[in-house]
């Protein structure tokens, strides 16, 4: 994985020292709180509803062992003994206080890491899709791409105060694992007909409160073309994007009432004036950060085989592993859904026990998924049942990925200052109610998403059953929809029609689910018999 | 009644005013009446408390309780995790909450 150079480490080393500054300055009184609030902001440092929240960068997913364990570390020392991990791949931590900040920051910058960008309208934590490296059916390692935007985007001076928040995704494989079409900017790594390399651009896509599926808007950009590409899109953005509303302040909006055709002419007008700028970075210094991303030393000849004879091992490795595109190697994927638990949270303990699992077993690497899970990339399977064991002696061998027990819920009323309604005890209640190993075999793939507010940070509109919390005169409510996908078939969910109490909308998870299984046909999923036989069947369950 | 809550600078802590100082306790709420403005002002400018504003508060048999959920939430803590909240003791401490 990348490592900084001098370069990079000074510039965090900087930015901490700066913040430290700024701290002491803002405690001192000599900052107000107005003028100390973007400043922490751009720190990753939030006001939340309990406490101040730190959000720490962790760039595409992707983190070592070293890493991971520091993110444990810090929860004991500066926290209260755990960490959430994020639909953004970032973790937060709840309690951080003011005065500690600019501590972990530095406990951070020791190990290549900070909290830059992960707040303001800025460009965001690059994201990616968290097989990356070890997918059988990736066309390429989409990462070092993503680092080469990274660094484009890291203190870009004309994209520090864009009209809003602006999030880029990068993918390398047909099954889109990164929500890539949701992103103000989706780039899929692609082959063209000669065989060379290049990036797919989709713009305008996003959840919130307008949700939108990202259009197409350049089929093949070519590797030495890709920052001056993207500083096109963000151009345009920048200079036409809406100032005045927030609502209407994503670029979403402004390719929907620009128009994708328009929008495209004068990227591609920009485009070609900035070709002739020289801002593309030399494809040599792309070769300089690929060579941070090169495989593993796997073992040749490594075992294929697996002991499966253990029915809950089994389970496990039928659930939560993938295809590794390594003989002998698998992907395993670590729940952080138990039932009944908190999506997405572990605590500093379980942090470092996967740090460790990531160091013995998986190359030193890790990586967390925007479903709110950790990965092992690269596990031998020869290795794997004693990775599993571990695993459950701490709680973390849940068996239940993409099932509906792995809820992708955000932190809601229970921590969110935005949040109108509580997330985390809706998804406790469905996971409780459908814990059992057989209903959840029985029902497969089902993706369900909460989110406490309209801003969608738990992607409701791209769950097939999707969850929105709402405040109805003071009162929690949550409306229900159905048809949402973020993979390569993605699409928006609708909304089924009046919404429920926290006890009603499990209750109508419930029958929808038994309105699935009465209708499915063969291996359908929930997904694709919703999109068979339509909403009526469901409505008439769930209302009648 | 209205009660004054905001945050403690340092440690980003909940805090009410209860008519002398801060507490982390919403019990020892005071009303604050229509001075919600001027004490806001006057704290803010101490530099020990941030984001203050006033909320509408219920004073019941058991205590001060802020009229709209997410006030109580606030003022008690995540209701997912009461070994979190201002009332570790008394798991039952979050049905108030709700």
């Amino acid at each position: 994985m990348y490592k900084y150079d001098e370069y990079d480490q000074q510039m965090v080393d900087t930015r901490v020292a700066e913040f430290r500054d700024q701290v002491r300055r803002r405690i001192s009184g000599e900052l107000t709180e107005d003028q100390f609030k973007p400043l922490r902001l751009q720190n990753g440092l939030y006001l939340q509803l309990h406490a101040y929240m730190l959000r720490v960068a962790v760039p595409y997913g992707t983190l070592n062992s070293t890493q991971m364990k520091l993110l444990g570390d810090i929860a004991d020392k500066y926290d209260r003994g755990y960490g959430h991990f994020t639909t953004r791949q970032n973790i937060q931590y709840n309690w951080i206080k003011l005065e500690d900040t600019p501590d972990v920051l530095a406990e951070l910058a020791t190990v290549e890491m900070h909290a830059i960008q992960t707040s303001g309208n800025c460009i965001r934590n690059i994201s990616s899709d968290q097989f990356a490296g070890a997918a059988a059916d990736e066309i390429v390692d989409p990462r070092p791409y993503a680092e080469l935007l990274r660094q484009w985007s890291s203190f870009h001076p004309e994209f520090l105060v864009l009209p809003r928040k602006f999030k880029i995704a990068v993918i390398a494989s047909e099954k889109d694992r990164a929500a890539m079409r949701l992103h103000d900017i989706g780039i899929k790594m692609v082959r063209n007909d000669a065989g060379e390399i290049g990036a797919q651009f989709y713009a305008g896509g996003g959840m919130g409160r307008t949700p939108m599926i990202a259009p197409l808007i350049r089929d093949f950009v070519p590797l030495d073309q890709l920052i001056t590409f993207s500083e096109a899109c963000l151009r345009v953005y920048n200079r036409y994007g809406r100032r005045d509303n927030k609502y209407t302040a994503r670029i979403k909006i402004l390719v929907h009432e620009l128009g994708k055709d328009e929008y495209i002419r004068q990227v591609e007008e920009e485009f070609a004036h900035l070709l002739t700028q020289p801002i593309e970075p030399p494809l040599a210094e792309l070769e300089r950060i690929r060579a941070h991303f090169t495989d593993p030393a796997f073992e040749a000849g490594a075992p294929d085989e697996l002991d499966l004879s253990n029915p809950n091992f089994r389970l496990w490795v039928e659930r939560n592993t993938t295809a590794h595109k390594q003989p002998g190697y698998i992907i395993a994927t670590i729940s952080l859904k138990p039932v009944g638990g908190i999506p997405g949270d572990a605590s500093a303990d379980q942090i470092r026990l996967m740090a460790q699992l990531g160091r013995d077993y998986s190359f030193d690497e890790l990586r967390v998924t925007h479903s709110q899970n950790i990965v092992l990339p690269h596990i031998r399977k020869a290795d794997l049942h004693t990775v599993w064991k571990a695993l459950d002696e701490a709680g973390l061998a849940t068996a239940n990925i993409d099932t509906v027990g792995d809820i992708i819920a955000c932190p809601g009323l229970d921590y969110c200052s935005l949040a109108n309604a509580r997330s985390i005890p809706v998804a406790q209640k469905i996971s409780e109610r459908f814990g059992s190993a057989e209903k959840q075999a029985e029902i497969g793939e089902l993706k369900l998403k909460i989110s406490g507010c309209i801003n969608a940070c738990g992607h409701h509109h791209a769950g097939h059953i999707g969850i929105l919390g709402v405040d109805k005169k003071g009162v929690e409510n949550y409306q229900l929809s159905f048809g949402g996908s973020e993979g390569a078939d993605t699409s928006l969910a609708k909304i089924t029609g009046p919404g429920f109490d926290e006890d009603g909308v499990v209750d109508a998870v419930e029958k929808a689910t038994q309105v699935y299984l009465a209708n499915k046909q063969g291996e359908e999923r929930f997904l694709d018999t919703y999109r068979r036989i339509g909403m009526d069947p469901f409505k008439e369950a769930i209302y009648g | 009644m209205k009660i004054l809550t905001g945050n403690d600078l340092k440690t980003g802590a909940v805090i009410w005013w209860t008519g002398v100082g801060w507490s982390l306790d919403v019990n020892d709420s005071a009303d604050v009446e229509d001075h919600g403005p001027a004490l806001i002002a006057r704290e803010e400018g101490v530099q020990n408390v941030f984001a203050a504003y006033v909320v509408d508060g219920v004073k019941t048999g058991e205590g001060v309780r802020p009229a709209h959920i997410k006030e109580r939430i606030r003022a008690l803590g995540p209701t997912v995790r009461p070994d979190l909240t201002l009332k570790p003791s008394d798991p039952q401490a979050v049905n108030w909450v709700i």
